[in-house]
């Protein structure tokens, strides 16, 4: 599919004759191999998440953060190059404390957005400097609402009600298509985002990995509010339980103000659930 | 008879109030700007927009507060293009503190911020010499300010209807003309709600008297120039 530079492509400050920068396309490419990103706005706020592959079996379960609170009431959810990714969330850091002390009041999201985008997008102007090789999905709640941006390597930022990046991403974003956002709350979105992580989490290609989730919505106080447990245990509670089967088990634990906990539920519920759940995958296979 | 410096700085004695009620905010002044003890300006405009819905009330150092008022509706207006809404009062009031504190060895200013936003309803942040941000129901400041500390202590209740506001400014405003050099002339008020700002004036001569204030007399200019019908004898040897 990648057409070839032929010479166009050695700088980010050449353009080709067609007139595309072939530097940020191949920067766009770093995301691709990276795990999926996930990000809906549901009716009462925001949830992200994100599948996070698993390089080797020694590393700690809950470390390599790919979601990071960027302020009180935003957070961003990172694909393509780790490194890169921490340099846009400490930009990201900066100006929002910045625009806090200057005004007195938290960076609304859009303007949040279009810092990080003209950041992103000043790596994209000079030969000595690299694109970033990371999108970023960032969701926020202000006054206006809860809000959900996504910005690529090339330094666009949209707005959307549903993103996704990285692997799996057409197939995710087919998911989310059929999602009623517009109705659904949190609590609910949540369950949804696990839902399409791990459906387009391919078994063959990669192993392990982690789930990482996070959201900002009323019940979180509107604060950004990540998944801690709930990544590996989920994982673990998942492969101990379920024989490889590909389903799921949404704890929905986020409690007022403190961090998620995943509450082991009693075994006749539990039942009940898998029942449920394992209903509803063939409902799905059916289709 | 010692000279008159009429180069010293201009400084506006001053009295300047903020006072939130339910809907709104009335912000009030009087309207003298002084150079020692000549009145450089008996009609002064102490209230000074920032933007359609925020104003702020200036006392102390006049070129101090003009400049800082400036860069504040400066930055403002950038926010608000940026923002694509219109500002909020905090917002207002929080530049104009950095710059008051930031500057403090410099500037010679006391400030109250006022105005209405959909966000926040009427509000008034009181910005004193030293830079300190302060949001209180009402707000007073300026050397005539002194005489009104127990006035409203008394006076003051939550929940007023505009009009009752308006003419609690006005009343004060007047009280502290009586007692203080520094303030006089007219006094000028702003009222700003959802629906906008509204300037009101108050002649210094329509002001109810207070206690021991004395009728206007006859001045001897009306007399000679025959202005006024019954004139009084003139003085014989």
């Amino acid at each position: 599919m990648s057409s070839i530079g032929t010479g166009y492509d050695l700088s980010v400050t050449t353009f080709s004759p067609d007139g595309r920068v072939f530097q940020i396309e191949y920067a766009a490419k770093a995301l691709d191999n990276s795990g999926t990103v996930v990000g809906i706005k549901c009716k009462d706020g925001i949830v992200m998440g994100v599948e996070k592959l698993i390089q080797s079996k020694m590393m700690l379960p809950g470390s390599n953060r790919r979601i990071h609170s960027v302020h009180r009431h935003s957070g961003m959810a990172v694909a393509g190059l780790a490194a890169d990714g921490r340099q846009i969330v400490a930009r990201a850091k900066s100006e929002a404390t910045n625009y806090e002390s200057t005004y007195g009041e938290p960076i609304p999201v859009k303007e949040l957005a279009e810092r990080v985008a003209s950041y992103v997008h000043l790596c994209t102007l000079y030969w000595w400097l690299r694109p970033f090789g990371c999108g970023v999905i960032l969701g926020g709640y202000d006054r206006d609402g809860p809000q959900l941006y996504m910005v690529e390597p090339s330094g666009i930022s949209y707005r959307y009600f549903g993103a996704a990046i990285g692997k799996g991403k057409q197939a995710a974003k087919t998911e989310i298509e059929k999602l009623n956002l517009s109705e659904m709350t949190c609590r609910e979105g949540v369950i949804e985002v696990a839902k399409i992580i791990y459906k387009v989490h391919d078994e063959a290609k990669d192993k392990a990995f982690e789930l990482e989730l996070s959201w900002i919505c009323e019940e979180s106080k509107k604060e950004h509010q990540k998944s801690k447990a709930l990544s590996a245990i989920m994982v673990n509670f998942v492969c101990s339980l379920v024989n490889s089967e590909r389903w799921w088990y949404g704890v929905c634990t986020m409690d007022d103000g403190k961090d998620p906990e995943v509450i082991v539920v009693p075994s006749d519920l539990l039942e009940a659930a898998k029942t449920a759940a394992t209903t509803a995958l063939e409902e799905m296979d059916a289709d | 008879m010692e000279k008159i410096n009429v180069d010293a700085p201009h400084s506006m004695g001053t009295t300047i109030i903020g006072v939130t009620y339910n809907g709104g905010v009335v912000l009030g002044a009087d309207s003298r700007t002084s150079t020692g003890v000549y009145v450089a300006n008996r009609a002064s405009d102490k209230i000074t927009k920032l933007t359609d819905n925020v104003y702020i009330c200036r006392s102390g150092s006049a070129a101090d507060s003009q400049v800082l008022s400036d860069y504040v509706r400066y930055f403002l207006h950038q926010h608000t293009i940026q923002l694509d809404q219109p500002a909020t009062v905090k917002v207002a009031a929080n530049l104009a503190r950095l710059l008051s504190y930031n500057n403090k060895d410099m500037l010679q200013t006391g400030l109250i911020v006022g105005g209405w936003s959909k966000h926040e309803g009427g509000k008034i942040f009181g910005i004193p010499l030293g830079g300190t941000i302060i949001e209180q129901p009402f707000a007073i400041g300026g050397s005539g300010s002194s005489y009104l500390y127990g006035f409203f202590d008394q006076a003051w209740k939550e929940g007023m209807t505009k009009e009752e506001a308006e003419a609690l400014v006005v009343k004060a405003v007047s009280l502290a003309i009586a007692r203080d050099g520094a303030s006089g002339g007219v006094v000028r008020t702003v009222t700003i709600d959802k629906d906008g700002p509204e300037r009101k004036f108050y002649p210094g001569d329509k002001l109810q008297l207070w206690h021991e204030e004395m009728e206007p007399q006859n001045s001897l200019l009306d007399i000679w120039s025959g202005a006024t019908a019954a004139s009084p004898e003139p003085m014989r040897e």
